[in-house]
């Protein structure tokens, strides 16, 4: 099991800040892939990967990176603090 | 390092004076305050956050700060939830020897927290709300801070 956490417009295109999924996928970019065929708004907020980041385990981390171990995935828009 | 994230208002000139106090071996100190601006009829602004992973991030942007330049001590406060303009949205503050290193490591600390602390505005006005974009100037000010 591992947790979804979804920020900003991520978040309330998705429709909820936080899930729970059972998932197989090896890397961040299975896990969207799995996300996306699950129901239309996942893939209207997945559908432009180059405006989301992703946090493994609250570090910044690459689409690419394995999520064997992982406990915590944060998708979100780019960072506009300060 | 003192890193705080918080929902709470901080009185700007009570921080920065503890902070410039309680640094006597320190020659300069400088600080920096982010305010919500009133342009194009905002009428108040949002931020989210990352509970967890913002601390961590301030933790590692405040701790590079310190490797990169020759800080006595830095500080970070960042608010989140709702603010009106004219509200202090965030502060930084560094105390060094010499101005330079507290100038750089300010403005360092600055660039970083742009876009690589995870927060994000949200801004409301009376045609109703957007997100704010991140600026590709924010992004690209990370640059000069590379290879060094």
């Amino acid at each position: 099991m591992i947790d979804i956490l979804y920020f900003a417009w991520v978040r309330e295109r998705i429709g909820l800040p936080k899930e729970r999924v059972e998932t197989s996928a090896a890397t961040v970019a299975e896990l969207v892939e799995e996300l996306k065929a699950r129901e239309d708004r996942y893939a209207a907020a997945f559908a432009d990967l180059s405006a989301l980041r992703v946090a493994v385990d609250q570090e910044l981390a690459d689409f690419d990176a394995p999520l064997a171990g992982v406990r915590e995935i944060a998708f979100f828009p780019p960072m506009t603090g300060g | 390092m003192d890193i705080r994230v918080q929902s709470a208002r901080f009185d700007f000139g009570a921080e920065a004076g503890t902070f410039a106090a309680g640094h006597t071996d320190a020659g300069a100190v400088v600080t920096f305050t982010g305010i919500v601006r009133r342009d194009g009829g905002l009428a108040r602004m949002e931020i989210e956050h990352y509970p967890g992973m913002t601390e961590r991030a301030l933790e590692k942007i405040a701790a590079e700060a310190m490797a990169r330049f020759a800080l006595a001590d830095c500080m970070i406060v960042h608010r989140h939830g709702p603010m009106e303009p004219g509200e202090m949205i965030m502060m930084v503050a560094t105390a060094a020897r010499h101005r330079a290193d507290a100038f750089a490591a300010a403005e360092f600390l600055m660039d970083y927290l742009k876009s690589r602390a995870p927060f994000w505005k949200k801004e409301y006005d009376a045609d109703g709300a957007a997100w704010v974009a991140a600026r590709d100037e924010d992004e690209q000010a990370l640059g000069r801070w590379s290879g060094g």
